[in-house]
């Protein structure tokens, strides 16, 4: 277990450092390094110009050599001229001989973002913070919902309720979320379409839509009003997916030699499901569901974008669109971390879960 | 100046308040059998005179009988719109879904003869015709060849151009006459810069249409010629495959996608350079196959590889090449197919998303079916290792992969919808469903027509595809 463990991790951070590598790579591109000249300097820049702040600002050093300097296993560069000493570890105005020699994320170092005018580290913690509650609320629903939805049609496979939810299932993962968002918009939150107006003039609601169509306000604030449709949104398209695993768990385990035994011995259905199967069959799910966290970043970046709630996935396009090099890096550490630990989680709590591996 | 058209024109005042009607019925015969199914049920069954006992049906089953039957009558009033909405003359008469239903013709043509060829030989058909045996499979495969026949007859079915706007049109609501031309109508009302919302959904299917499956295709090439070594030899290669594939799929999509079309990065040239590694696995795939099964007549063999080699390379390199950018190889006069630049671009990207994937089911697959007996046969026999992967493993794992092809169809839709949504990748005019989703949120909720309409075609697509994989995995599971 323990050897498992040390490989399991090895590989991770090994993962870890090639894709922050690749990202690293692609953000600081020539070109993409002369629009962040442009962008911070001067629009009319000459050729000539560019270059010099390339080498000014510490830019025309090799990847490699760069890349350590931000991780923080290399000493940051420093240049002096005219006497001035600057550096990238020497904040504007301070002594140079304060100044440490590595800054980098491994000195807590994130820089700085050229879009939001702020420290990194703030901003990915502010926005951590609200995709954390978006994310929670959306399992708090899904999972639920899901479990229930597979274990009730894997219980009888084949029956008219089995094919109903099946169906459910399918149609869930056939709807990506700028297809539900934008469905659920025009039928709950709009105040010319779908049941708004209808409930309106029945003087059942007070606001004019049922639901609001952006979570703006929910940054300040999570009301149901404000919060219920990015969440269903998401959940929407995870349902289907973690259902079906569920069911599929729960056929195989119904069909196993101990629920027979346990049926003929007279157990009743209801005592076979919940006591005998269930345990057993929510051993795989929650592999599914933990493997499900990348996905629901993917989500999070169109629900937020839909919904112009300001997390962690608005601030991913953003950075991408503007091409905010230590934001960017900064979300997708962000985001790697998450996917890789995630993983981990699954692998160990499978081995936990299983008592065929566990005691073996 | 015409009025504008309604939903259902002159069929609407009989139709509409017998489909009310029966949806009502529908929804309480649907809470009877969910509220009798929990009650006990009663004495199974009568007793007659002679002793013996009579079946009868519970109240549940009754519900369940009327159910279908309300159901039945349900598909059969909205089969009466779209019928006679092909008969009636004038759109006024038609409505707005009898005249798209008109439009349709070409489609309902394709699909009558489609299915009533494939019913009729559906034994001969192999694992096709048994799709006709699952009616979920049937449902599914109908929508999808719903949407393949309107990629294909698009020009007959756009009543507009889909690029060109009409003053006066702007955001106007499904049904709107267009000003000063007699009978033409927008049928799904126009977009936020006066274009015909119709029209654009069906020139959006054939984006789509060209893109996904071939898409899908390029990464199962990929993904089994990396795939059947990987899982075959095992070792080193194995690993250092495995762990290039997890890489890949440890990136969130939307951050490979920023990361890969941005203009910036394009002007670098690295989506095509990927392109050309990528492109380069179907032809590799074909060589060896040939090779692999050809060795004992060497000269056919030579023939067919050299003939993949020209007509292949060819293809790549013109598929490849474009004037303008990093890699400009062909002479214009070579240049077979002229992609735009941006398509090719979308293109290599959701290959370069699918393909690892591809490799661990494929990967899962080998390690499974390798040790089988009849590979161990054929091992003894002396066979190569190619000829074994190719002509002994993946004929036997073609049932998995053959469902997952159809769901990944699906999934890559969804993927180039994404790549729409953010406006990466393909022109803002482009009418595939993506673009046009983004470009109708901004005004969701007062005009939602714009943004529901390419949609709810995406989902349509992408359910049918998912259900003929669940058809297809329900009827090969089977034998």
């Amino acid at each position: 277990m323990l050897l498992f463990l040390i490989r399991r991790v090895a590989t991770m951070l090994l993962t870890a450092i090639c894709l922050t590598f690749i990202v690293f790579y692609l953000t600081n591109l020539p070109p993409n390094l002369e629009k962040l000249a442009k962008s911070e300097a001067s629009a009319r820049m000459s050729d000539e110009d560019v270059a010099s702040w390339i080498e000014r600002y510490g830019y025309a050093q090799p990847v490699l050599v760069r890349y350590g300097e931000w991780l923080g296993l290399l000493p940051g560069w420093t240049r002096s001229e005219d006497g001035e000493i600057t550096g990238r570890c020497i904040p504007r105005g301070s002594d140079p001989a304060e100044a440490p020699a590595r800054c980098g994320i491994l000195q807590g170092n994130w820089g700085t973002s050229t879009v939001f005018k702020a420290p990194v580290a703030e901003i990915i913690g502010t926005r951590l913070a609200a995709t954390g509650w978006l994310m929670f609320w959306v399992m708090a629903v899904m999972v639920p919902a899901s479990l229930l939805i597979g274990v009730l049609s894997g219980m009888r496979e084949g029956s008219r309720l089995d094919r109903g939810l099946s169906i459910f299932s399918i149609a869930s993962t056939a709807t990506p979320e700028y297809v539900s968002g934008v469905v659920l918009i025009a039928l709950f939150a709009s105040s010319t379409t779908g049941i708004s107006p209808l409930l309106n003039s029945w003087g059942l609601i007070e606001d004019k839509t049922l639901f609001l169509g952006t979570a703006t306000s929910a940054l300040d604030g999570i009301t149901f009003w404000n919060f219920t449709l990015p969440v269903m949104t998401i959940a929407l398209y995870g349902i289907g997916y973690i259902a079906r695993m569920t069911r599929a768990s729960m056929t195989e385990v119904m069909t196993a030699q101990y629920i027979r035994t346990a049926r003929l011995k007279g157990v009743s259905f209801r005592n076979v499901v919940m006591k005998h199967a269930l345990r057993n069959a929510l051993i795989a799910p929650f592999t599914v569901i933990m493997l499900q966290f990348p996905w629901l970043l993917n989500g999070v970046v169109i629900v937020e974008t839909l919904f112009n709630y300001k997390g962690f996935g608005w601030t991913l396009v953003q950075a991408a669109g503007n091409n905010d090099i230590e934001l960017l890096l900064a979300c997708s550490v962000v985001a790697v971390i998450v996917v890789l630990v995630t993983q981990l989680i699954s692998d160990i709590g499978y081995v936990f879960l299983n008592p065929r591996i566990r005691l073996a | 100046m015409n009025d504008f058209l309604t939903w259902t024109g002159v069929t609407g005042p009989v139709l509409n308040p017998i489909l009310g009607v029966l949806t009502v019925l529908l929804i309480l015969a649907w809470l009877a059998q969910l509220v009798l199914s929990v009650l006990p049920a009663g004495a199974a069954g009568a007793v007659l005179r002679d002793g013996t006992l009579a079946a009868r049906r519970s109240p549940a089953e009754l519900a369940a009988l009327a159910a279908r039957y309300l159901l039945l009558a349900i598909v059969a009033v909205i089969l009466a719109y779209l019928v006679l909405g092909l008969v009636l003359p004038g759109l006024p008469a038609k409505g707005i879904i009898g005249g798209m239903s008109a439009r349709f013709w070409p489609v309902w043509l394709a699909l009558a003869v489609t299915f009533a060829l494939s019913i009729t030989y559906k034994r001969h058909l192999g694992l096709y015709g048994k799709l006709y045996d699952s009616p979920i499979g049937m449902v599914g495969f109908g929508m999808v060849m719903f949407w393949v026949f309107t990629a294909i007859f698009a020009p007959l079915i756009m009543t507009h151009d889909p690029l060109s706007q009409i003053s006066g049109m702007k955001n106007v609501l499904p049904g709107a006459p267009v000003p000063g031309d007699g009978g033409a109508y927008y049928l799904l009302g126009g977009d936020n810069l006066a274009r015909d919302v119709f029209s654009r959904m069906v020139a959006g299917s054939t984006v789509v249409i060209q893109i996904a499956p071939l898409a899908t295709l390029f990464a199962f090439m990929v993904g089994i010629t990396l795939g059947l070594p990987a899982g075959y030899y095992g070792g080193a290669l194995d690993t250092v495959l495995s762990f290039a594939a997890n890489l890949i799929l440890a990136f969130p999509v939307i951050l490979l996608f920023y990361l890969l079309v941005t203009p910036e990065i394009v002007s670098s040239g690295l989506p095509q350079y990927i392109g050309m590694l990528l492109f380069l696995f179907p032809l590799i795939f074909l060589a060896v196959m040939i090779n692999s099964r050809l060795y004992v007549k060497p000269r056919l063999r030579s023939g067919l590889i050299a003939a993949v080699a020209v007509i292949g390379g060819w293809l790549y390199l013109s598929l490849l090449s474009s004037p303008g950018t990093p890699v400009d190889i062909l002479p214009p006069a070579l240049d077979l197919i002229e992609v735009p630049g941006n398509i090719l671009i979308v293109f290599v990207s959701v290959v370069f998303v699918n393909a690892p994937t591809v490799f661990r089911i494929i990967r899962g697959l080998v390690l499974d079916i390798k040790s089988r007996d009849y590979v161990a046969a054929s091992q003894t026999r002396g066979e190569g290792p190619w000829y074994i992967m190719l002509w002994e493993i993946l004929p036997n794992a073609r049932g998995p992969l053959i469902v997952d092809f159809c769901l990944r169809i699906g999934y890559t839709t969804i993927l180039l919808g994404t790549l729409g949504f953010f406006g990466l990748g393909l022109s803002p005019e482009s009418p595939d469903w993506g673009s046009t989703i983004n470009a109708g949120r901004r005004f969701l909720s007062i005009y939602p027509h714009a943004a529901i309409v390419p949609a709810l075609a995406l989902m349509s697509l992408v359910l049918g595809l998912n259900l003929m994989a669940d058809g297809l995995r329900e009827e090969s599971l089977r034998d």
